[in-house]
C-alpha cells in the first residue's frame, strides 16, 4: 500500500469516526471539537487530491471562524444539555434505518456513476503542472465567474448585517454614555458657585 | 491507487452521519446546525472529487460558493438561534411554536 493510499485511509477513517462522535456526543462543546477535527481530515483529503486553495480554505474559514462561533454561542447560552439529549435513543433505529439505506444508495449511486456512468472516463489526477491549483482557480473565477464571486461578497454582506440586526439590542435601565451631553457641557452648566455667610451651611 | 469512488463513499458516509445527527438530536439545534454542516462539507467533497477526477477546475469554484453560502448560513442560524433563546430562554426546538405554524 503505497503512502498516498494510507494517508487516505488514515483521513477517511478519522473523519467519519469524529463526524459519527460529532452527533452522538453528550457534551455539545466536545461536539464542537469533533466537528474541528471532521474539518482538519477533510482539508487533508483536499490536499490529497490537489485542490489546495479548498484546503486552506476550509481551515481558515470552518475552524478558523465558524467553528470558533459554534464554540462562543456553545459557551455564551447557559442551556441544560441533557434535557435536550431526550429522544435520542427514539428516534436511534429510525434514523439509523434511514442512514443505512441513504448510504447504500448512495454509494451504489457514486459507484455506478464513476465506473459507467456520466464521470466514466475520469483518469488520475493531474500532476502540478506550471501552474498551481490557486493560480487555475483564480485565472477562471475572476473572468467567468466575476458577477457570482460579487455576488458571494453580497451573501457574506447580508450575512453579516442580518446577524447584527438579529442580536442587537437596547436593553431599557442601562446607563449609557452620552457622548454629545459630554461634549456639550460648559462650565456654566456644570458648576455654580455659591455666597455662603459664616456659619450658615448650604442651603440645598 | 486512489479512485475516484472512494472519495465518493468517504463523502456519501458524512453525509449520512449528518442526516443521521438531524434525527437523533431532534430537540438540540446545535447539533443540528452542526449536522447541516457536515452536509455541506459532504457536497465539498463530491464536488473536489469531480472536479480533480475530471481535470475541470470549475468544480472546485463551485465548492467555494457552497462553502461562502455555508459560512453564511452558520452565522445567520446562530444569531436567530441566541435571539430565540433570549425570548423562551431555552433552545429545545421541538416545542418551538411562537408563530403557531
Amino acid at each position: 500500500m503505497s503512502l498516498q493510499a494510507v494517508a487516505f485511509y488514515l483521513m477517511a477513517l478519522v473523519s467519519v469516526v469524529s463526524a459519527l462522535l460529532v452527533v452522538s456526543a453528550k457534551n455539545p462543546v466536545h461536539s464542537v471539537l469533533y466537528l474541528i477535527t471532521v474539518f482538519f481530515s477533510a482539508a487533508g483529503l483536499f490536499v490529497l487530491m490537489g485542490a489546495e486553495f479548498l484546503a486552506m480554505l476550509l481551515v481558515v474559514v470552518y475552524v478558523g471562524a465558524v467553528a470558533v462561533l459554534f464554540l462562543f454561542v456553545v459557551m455564551m447560552l447557559d442551556v441544560d444539555f441533557v434535557a435536550l439529549r431526550q429522544g435520542f435513543a427514539r428516534y436511534l433505529p429510525i434514523g439509523g434505518a434511514i442512514g443505512v439505506i441513504l448510504l447504500v444508495e448512495m454509494v451504489l449511486v457514486a459507484t455506478a456513476v464513476a465506473e459507467h456512468g456520466a464521470a466514466a472516463k475520469y483518469a488520475a489526477p493531474l500532476a502540478a503542472g506550471e501552474i498551481s491549483n490557486t493560480e487555475a482557480i483564480g485565472r477562471v473565477l475572476y473572468t467567468d465567474y466575476l458577477y457570482l464571486f460579487e455576488a458571494a461578497g453580497l451573501v457574506l454582506l447580508v450575512a453579516m448585517i442580518g446577524a447584527l440586526v438579529l442580536t442587537l439590542r437596547h436593553r431599557p435601565g442601562v446607563k449609557r454614555q452620552n457622548i454629545a451631553a459630554q461634549v456639550g457641557r460648559t462650565p456654566a452648566k456644570g458648576m455654580e458657585i455659591v455666597q455662603i455667610k459664616d456659619g450658615a451651611g448650604i442651603p440645598e | 491507487m486512489i479512485t475516484l469512488p472512494m472519495y465518493l463513499t468517504v463523502a456519501a458516509a458524512l453525509f449520512t452521519i449528518g442526516v443521521l445527527g438531524i434525527f437523533v438530536n431532534r430537540k438540540n439545534i446545535i447539533v443540528i446546525l452542526m449536522s447541516i454542516e457536515l452536509i455541506l462539507l459532504a457536497v465539498n467533497i463530491n464536488l473536489v472529487a469531480f472536479s480533480v477526477y475530471l481535470h475541470d477546475v470549475v468544480g472546485q469554484i463551485f465548492a467555494l460558493f457552497v462553502l461562502t453560502v455555508a459560512a453564511a448560513e452558520a452565522a445567520v442560524g446562530l444569531a436567530i438561534l441566541v435571539t430565540f433563546f433570549r425570548n423562551r430562554g431555552d433552545i429545545a426546538v421541538d416545542d418551538a411554536n411562537l408563530m403557531k405554524g
